[in-house]
C-alpha cells in the first residue's frame, strides 16, 4: 500500500517536472496600474504596451501565453516562489534586481520625469532637457542642485519599490517630504487632493494622468531622468534558473527589434518610438 | 533564510513601533470615550435612542476597515467641499485619517461589546439601587458601568488586540508604522519571508503583552467571592491516597 503511493506520487512528480521541461504554456505578471505600459481595461482583462509587446514575444516563441495582474509590491518574490513564469511591467534592468531574478534584454527605453502641482509657480524649466545619472559632471551636479533648491521643503510621493524611490530618497530626501504609496492611481488621487506638492515617476505612467481631466492641475518639471538606478531599460523579468527561457526571450526581443516591431508598438503607445535601438 | 536580512528587519522595524502603539491606544481610547454614552443609549429600551446608535455600529462592524480608512483617506479628499475647509488641515494628514477611521470603528465595536455589559448586569443590583434612593445617573455611574467593566473585560480585550492588528492597515496611506516599515524594507531586499517574519514576532510580543495586562486586570477586578480558589499542593497520606474532603472538616 505504502509502495503504491509512493509510486504514485512519484509519478505525480515527474508528470511535473516533464511539463516543465517541454513547456509550451507561460504565464506572465503585469501590474495593471501604469498606462500605457500597463493597465486593466474597464472589462478587467490587462492591455498596454507590456501586454501587446508580450504577445508578440509569446509568438515568437510559440509559447501559449496568459497574462495576470499583480500587485508591484510583490511582483518580485511572487516571480521567485513560481507564481508565474515572468514579468513584464515596465520593470528597469538594475543591479538590485539582479540579484533576485535574471532580465532579458531590454524590450523598452524611456526616462522618468518629475511632476509638479501647476498652482505652486515653481521658476519655470526645460522639461524636454536630458539628464543621464550615469555618471555625474560639476555640469549635471549644478542641475540638480537647482532641482532641489526649487523642491526644498515639499512634500513628493512616489511608487512604493520603484527605482524611482530610491532616486527621490537619493537625490532630494534631505530636502522634500517623502510618501512611498502602493499604487501609481493612489498618489494621483492624494496629488489632486494636493496632499503632496508632486512626484517622481516613469515620464508615460504621468502622461496618461496629464492628459485625464484630474491631471490638468500638475505639469512636468525639470529635466528627463534616466540612467543610474534605473539601468538600461525595461525587461522582461525571469527566474534565475530559468536560462533557457532568458535566452528565448533574448533572441525574441532581437527579433522584434530588427524588423520593426518595437518601434510600431512603442509609436502606437507611446507616441515616440522608444524601442532599444533609439534609446541606447 | 538570510540572517543578514532578518537582523536587519530586527534593527528597522522599532523604528516603526511607537507610531504602530500611538495609533492603537490613541484610537482605542478615542473609540472607548465615544462609545460609553453610545453604549448606554444603545441599550436603553427607547428605539429613538437605540435606533441611530445600532445603524452606526451595524454600518462600522458590517464593513471591512480597510474600505473605511480608503472612504476617509481618498473618498474624502475627493470633495472640493472638504478641502476648501478647516477641516482640510486635519483631513489631509494620513496620520489623523487613520485615527479617524481606527477611532470610528472601535467606538462601534465596543459600543456593542459594553451594551452587551450592561444588558448583562444583574436586575436586583438595579432595584438595590433604585432601593436606596440613587438616581439613574447615579445607579449608571456608581453600580451599572462598573459592573459592566468587569463583564465586558475579556470581550473588550480582544478588541484591544484586535485594533492592534488592524493599525497595520495604515500602511495602504503612505505610513511607516511597523508593517509600513517591513513593506518598504521587503522591496528594498526583495525578502519578504526573513522581514514580515520578524514584523510579526513584534505584534506577536505587543499582544503577548496586552493579554497579559488583561489577565491581571481581570484577576483583580473579580470579587474574591467568585474568584476561583487558588490552587494549592493536596496533602498525601502516609498510605499515598488524598483525604477524603469531609473527612477533614
Amino acid at each position: 500500500m505504502k509502495r503504491t503511493l509512493l509510486l504514485a506520487l512519484s509519478l505525480v512528480v515527474c508528470a511535473n517536472n516533464a511539463g516543465a521541461m517541454d513547456r509550451k504554456t507561460l504565464t506572465i505578471a503585469s501590474e495593471g496600474a501604469s498606462p500605457p505600459w500597463n493597465a486593466i481595461t474597464p472589462q478587467g482583462e490587462l492591455a498596454g504596451f507590456d501586454i501587446d509587446v508580450g504577445r508578440d514575444l509569446c509568438r515568437r516563441m510559440k509559447f501559449e501565453c496568459t497574462f495576470v495582474p499583480q500587485d508591484w509590491d510583490g511582483i518580485i518574490p511572487a516571480l521567485t516562489v513560481g507564481k508565474f513564469d515572468a514579468i513584464m511591467s515596465g520593470m528597469a534592468i538594475t543591479e538590485k534586481r539582479k540579484k533576485s531574478i535574471a532580465f532579458s534584454k531590454p524590450y523598452a527605453g524611456g526616462f522618468n520625469q518629475v511632476v509638479i502641482r501647476k498652482d505652486l509657480n515653481l521658476p519655470p524649466t526645460d522639461t524636454l532637457a536630458e539628464l543621464d545619472l550615469t555618471t555625474i559632471d560639476p555640469e549635471k551636479q549644478a542641475k540638480i542642485e537647482e532641482l532641489r533648491a526649487a523642491l526644498n521643503g515639499r512634500t513628493l510621493g512616489v511608487l512604493r519599490s520603484s527605482n524611482s524611490e530610491a532616486v527621490l530618497n537619493e537625490l532630494f530626501g534631505k530636502v522634500a517630504t517623502i510618501r512611498s504609496y502602493d499604487s501609481q492611481d493612489n498618489m494621483h488621487l492624494d496629488l489632486v487632493a494636493e496632499r503632496i506638492d508632486g512626484g517622481l515617476a516613469d515620464y508615460f505612467t504621468w502622461k496618461a494622468f496629464l492628459d485625464s481631466t484630474d491631471g490638468g492641475i500638475a505639469t512636468l518639471y525639470g529635466p528627463r531622468l534616466s540612467g543610474g538606478l534605473w539601468g538600461p531599460g525595461v525587461g522582461v523579468g525571469l527566474r534565475q534558473d530559468d536560462g533557457e527561457l532568458v535566452a528565448a526571450f533574448d533572441s525574441a526581443i532581437e527579433a522584434a527589434t530588427s524588423d520593426g516591431t518595437l518601434k510600431r508598438l512603442s509609436e502606437q503607445w507611446f507616441k515616440i518610438d522608444v524601442s532599444p535601438q533609439t534609446s541606447n | 533564510m538570510s540572517m543578514t536580512i532578518a537582523l536587519e528587519a530586527f534593527l528597522t522595524l522599532p523604528r516603526g513601533l511607537l507610531l504602530t502603539l500611538v495609533l492603537t491606544f490613541a484610537s482605542l481610547a478615542a473609540g472607548f470615550a465615544v462609545s460609553v454614552p453610545l453604549a448606554f443609549l444603545r441599550a436603553s429600551s427607547n428605539p429613538w435612542a437605540s435606533a441611530p446608535v445600532l445603524a452606526y455600529t451595524y454600518a462600522f462592524r458590517g464593513t471591512p476597515l480597510l474600505v473605511q480608512l480608503f472612504l476617509i483617506y481618498y473618498g474624502i479628499g475627493q470633495l472640493p467641499l472638504v478641502r476648501q475647509s478647516f477641516l482640510w488641515a486635519v483631513m489631509r494628514e494620513p496620520f489623523w485619517c487613520a485615527f479617524i477611521a481606527f477611532t470610528l470603528n472601535s467606538a462601534a465595536h465596543t459600543t456593542e461589546v459594553l451594551r452587551g455589559g450592561i444588558q448583562a448586569v444583574p436586575r436586583g443590583q438595579i432595584e438595590a439601587a433604585k432601593a436606596l434612593g440613587l438616581s439613574r445617573f447615579h445607579t449608571a455611574r456608581l453600580i451599572v458601568f462598573p459592573l459592566t467593566l468587569r463583564i465586558a473585560l475579556p470581550a473588550y480585550a480582544n478588541e484591544v488586540v484586535g485594533m492592534l492588528k488592524a493599525s497595520s492597515l495604515a500602511s495602504t496611506i503612505t505610513l511607516l508604522e511597523v508593517t509600513g516599515l517591513a513593506r518598504q524594507l521587503v522591496s528594498e531586499t526583495f525578502a519578504p519571508y526573513e522581514v514580515f517574519i520578524a514584523a510579526g514576532a513584534f505584534y506577536l510580543l505587543l499582544t503577548l503583552l496586552i493579554t497579559q495586562g488583561f489577565q491581571m486586570l481581570e484577576t483583580r477586578w473579580t470579587p474574591t467571592a467568585n474568584r476561583p480558589p487558588p490552587a494549592q499542593p493536596v496533602p498525601r497520606r502516609a498510605n499515598g491516597k488524598p483525604p477524603l474532603a469531609s473527612a477533614e472538616t
